[in-house]
């Protein structure tokens, strides 16, 4: 896929390329800064205010949770972005790539560093479109599309249940800021709103972080050209639902609603992905599965909860991160290389590709878990914790000793199997990766190895800050390889050997869970065709019906559901219990009173009966100059005015257009004019009870007074009219402009429109001949 | 288009009237009726009584800019004005005032930021309204 622009001659990737290389190396060794600081408690806050009338203001909470993400995006981003520049830099669109990239950083790095809700919020909606951007990126592929709008709606949909979740919590905190929130986890845990905030956040937390039953989307991502699966798919942006509940977890978790939804949605995700991943044959797919179990594994422990959960959580969201891009970047290579990723065809490239195999086989041997890398001491404390944990202890257990052993069977089909054995006659002439192409995955690979070494460097820099941020108190953090035989150690012995038998068998394996998998009725990858379909189709009915294009069912639909509503609300509300003198009322009406009325009535029936169109305009015009009159006589001048010239274009504007149309003769043999006559009678009736209604209380005169007092001193005008649309209430009118304007412009494209339409219709019929020309 | 000529003379005299009553509408719109969304439907019903009697060609051309970019540079000075504040710590769309002369003997100019709000206002209804007038005669 990505040597369709070959022929475009680029120094790999030029420009574009070494900016996005050198940007996010500039932000690690930055970040890298603060590693002393945060290690020795301190949690800098960095920042400035944004909305500052609403208490919004963009800061920068740094502390061991989210240096250790900032970490692991600006670490690995620059040797995917490196990566990148050979993978695709011949690639014709690459700089728009690397654009979206860059931005993807960004809301990552926002993300994570936020410390305000609303602004995690904007950040989070980043890393959503920018990931769609970046699955759809090869947007000739029908397939690449459809799994990049899967995603978008998707954690879209979990975005909007964040966004209510955080309002609900910052009303019930007081406040947006994280730093404040996270020491307020008793009274948020007792609020009446507290189900409400876990099941919004929750929703937001496991679509992002594609947790069961919002799966399915994750795997489908893998559309996307490969240096984006290893970054966002696999080490940052659906670790961003991870980031969230391990955030929150000092706030809201530690319940028994928190506690059993994490759990058991993280342990059936870890054990569904695992044999998932078992069932594939694309090396991509088995990766994209065990990313889907790694999440299970972690969603599972942070619900967890305990000090050993949350160490073991932390432990393995490094180890993870580090082996899986280096693995998605190594079957990049082979991909690039080879031209395939299928498990089935792939038999010792090791003697061709040497130095992307030791890559491969490192972080494949800290994935499997075996000492002394990182991957072991993931392994041994997820194992220790799940022995340890006081409730669902086996549950947790047995989730984790499954997924250990099929991500050992995972890491053999992805490394062992395409570089060892026997090489095929069809990869005679396969070569090593270029330079920038392994040194990513390779210097992952031997990362993973190192800190399983020297594990007090993790346990120092990374994890115990982190482990203390997310428990919301200090935790003591001691890493080791190797102490004691105990269980956890037994466990890890027998992981290996149930592993490898599997591994052995892993053929016939892959035949059962196919076959399990394909009697299985409930698929959710072609539920979700069913539910955009039925939405599709839903838009359409409504749109048929309530957007049928003819003018006289638009306005009796409107009229209608105004008299239906406010009828129905007068009379629950009891409204219309009123008592009306009236003759009084009549007997107070002057001369001046019965001619206006005398004057609209006449314009009214007219409009009603006449048929000419004109007429009826003009007669139409009686009635609102007749209002006009009415505002003269109870001195409001102003509206007085508007409402005279209003009238005056209105006429203009629709003489002007009904000049085109023919003589309204006919209708009075229209079937519905009794209809539209009834419901004209009823707009009339309840418009009048609202007002009789209205004026039964006392008219509430302390806005008129606020105004009287202030509209001279403090805005310097006296009329007060305007004083409020152009100062009080100026942003209001902005609002209002901009609607005329949008008006003005829409039906300008409207009447314009009609007209290049048949232009492009003459050049729609001339293409075809071109086309023929060129074949 | 009207061929008549009595339509045609009056038109010249009244269009001239009507902009310039126009103008004063909006700046007595502070403290006495009138304003710029006022101001705007006055001007632009000047504008119409052209185009009636003289067609929607010559009306664009004594226009000389296209209305609809009038509605927009309308929009953008009263976003302007509503911006301007904002530099001088204050909320969007407080007004900000400048006294020119002396205030303590009432003999002073008053300038706002709020005038060229409404100024902005007077040019989107103004626009507006020329834009779809036009272009409907044009139509038909």
């Amino acid at each position: 896929m990505a040597k369709g622009g070959a022929e475009v001659p680029r120094l790999a990737g030029g420009p574009a390329g070494w900016i996005s290389v050198l940007i996010p190396a500039a932000l690690f060794a930055w970040f890298a800064q603060f590693l002393g600081p945060v290690a020795a408690g301190e949690t800098p806050l960095i920042g400035f205010d944004w909305v500052p009338s609403m208490g919004i203001r963009i800061e920068m909470l740094i502390d061991g949770l989210s240096l250790t993400f900032a970490l692991l995006i600006t670490g690995i981003g620059t040797l995917v972005t490196l990566y990148t520049t050979s993978y695709l830099g011949k690639h014709p669109e690459y700089p728009r790539f690397v654009l979206y990239l860059m931005a993807f950083m960004v809301g990552m790095l926002g993300l994570v560093l936020a410390d305000n809700l609303i602004a995690l919020f904007v950040f989070w909606e980043v890393t959503t479109l920018s990931s769609y951007l970046l699955i759809g990126f090869t947007s000739d592929s029908a397939k690449s599309r459809r799994s990049a709008l899967q995603a978008l709606l998707v954690t879209a949909t979990g975005g909007l249940a964040l966004l209510a979740g955080m309002i609900v919590l910052g009303q019930a905190a007081g406040t947006y800021s994280l730093a404040e929130i996270r020491t307020m986890g008793d009274a948020i845990r007792d609020h009446a709103h507290y189900e409400a905030i876990l099941v919004l956040f929750l929703a937001g937390a496991f679509t992002k972080s594609a947790q069961f039953p919002f799966h399915f989307w994750l795997p489908n991502a893998m559309a996307a050209p490969t240096p984006v699966s290893a970054y966002l798919h696999s080490a940052t942006m659906v670790k961003g639902g991870i980031y969230l509940m391990a955030r929150m977890n000092p706030t809201l978790g530690g319940t028994e609603p928190w506690f059993w939804a994490l759990v058991i949605a993280g342990g059936f995700t870890t054990v569904f992905a695992s044999f998932l991943a078992i069932r594939q044959t694309d090396i991509k797919q088995v990766l994209a599965y065990t990313t889907l179990m790694a999440l299970g594994a972690l969603t599972l422990f942070i619900g967890a909860g305990s000090s050993d959960a949350i160490k073991a959580a932390m432990i393995f969201l490094v180890v993870h991160s580090l082996y899986k891009a280096a693995l998605f970047l190594m079957i990049g290579i082979v991909d690039h290389e080879t031209g395939t990723r299928e498990a089935t065809d792939l038999r010792g490239l090791a003697r061709k590709m040497p130095i992307t195999f030791i890559a491969g086989a490192l972080a494949a041997i800290s994935m499997a878990g075996i000492p002394p890398f990182f991957g072991f001491i993931g392994k041994e404390f997820l194992y220790k914790a799940g022995l340890e944990a006081d409730t669902a202890t086996l549950w947790i257990t047995g989730t984790i000793f499954a997924a250990s052993v099929l991500m050992f069977v995972a890491a053999g089909i992805s490394v062992a199997r395409p570089f060892l054995g026997r090489l095929p006659e069809r990869f005679k002439d396969v070569h090593e990766g270029p330079l920038p192409m392994w040194i990513g995955p390779f210097l992952l690979g031997a990362l993973s190895l190192f800190l399983g070494i020297y594990s007090d460097i993790p346990e120092i820099w990374l994890v115990g800050p982190a482990t203390d941020a997310v428990y919301g108190a200090p935790v003591s953090v001691d890493l080791y390889l190797f102490r004691e035989v105990n269980e956890a150690f037994i466990l890890s012995m027998i992981t290996f050997a149930v592993g490898f038998f599997l591994y052995l068998g892993h053929g016939w394996l892959r035949k059962v869970l196919a076959r399990i998998i394909t009697a299985n009725p409930i698929k959710f990858d072609p539920g979700w065709d069913r539910v955009l379909d039925g939405l599709k189709a839903t838009a359409e009915f409504q749109t048929r019906y309530l957007q049928s294009g003819v003018l006289t069912r638009y306005v009796f639909i409107i009229f209608a559901t105004f008299a239906v509503t406010t009828g129905f609300t007068l009379w629950a509300q009891d409204a219309l219990n009123f008592r009306l003198d009236l003759t009084a009322e009549l007997d107070g009406l002057l001369f001046k009173h019965w001619a206006v009325l005398l004057f609209i009535t006449s314009g009214a029936i007219l409009t009603a009966l006449t048929g000419s169109r004109m007429t009826a305009i003009a007669a139409l015009g009686v009635v609102g100059i007749g209002v006009a009159l009415i505002f003269i006589m109870f001195s409001a001048p102003d509206v007085a005015i508007t409402q005279l010239l209003v009238e005056t274009l209105v006429v203009v504007l629709v003489a002007v257009a009904m000049l085109k149309l023919p003589h309204l003769g006919l209708r009075t043999s229209e079937p519905n004019r009794p209809v539209h006559a009834m419901l004209s009678i009823a707009v009339g009736v309840v418009t009048t009870l609202v007002l009789v209604a209205v004026l039964q209380d006392d008219l509430d005169l302390r806005l008129t007074e606020y105004f009287n007092a202030t509209s001279y001193y403090e805005a310097f005008g006296s009329n007060i009219v305007n004083v409020i649309l152009v100062d009080f209430r100026a942003l209001d009118t902005f609002g209002e402009i901009a609607v005329v304007v949008i008006a003005a412009l829409s039906a300008y494209a409207l009447l314009r429109g009609t007209r290049y339409g048949t232009i492009r219709e003459d050049a729609d019929t001339a293409a075809p001949s071109t086309t023929e020309d060129r074949t | 288009m009207m061929n008549s000529i009595i339509l045609n003379a009056a038109t010249r005299l009244l269009v001239a009237l009507l902009l310039l009553f126009s103008v004063y509408m909006l700046l007595r719109g502070h403290n006495l009726p009138g304003g710029g969304f006022i101001g705007g439907l006055i001007g632009s019903t000047g504008f119409i009584l052209y185009a009636i009697a003289l067609g929607p060609e010559a009306c664009r051309k004594a226009l000389n800019f296209e209305p609809q970019n009038i509605a927009m540079i309308g929009l953008g000075i009263s976003l302007g004005a509503g911006i301007y504040p904002v530099f001088f710590d204050d909320a969007f769309f407080t007004g900000q005032w400048w006294f020119i002369g002396d205030r303590a003997t009432g003999d002073y100019l008053p300038i706002s930021s709020v005038l060229f709000f409404d100024i902005g206002v007077y040019l989107v209804v103004f626009g507006s309204i020329l834009t779809l007038v036009l272009a409907l005669e044009e139509e038909v």
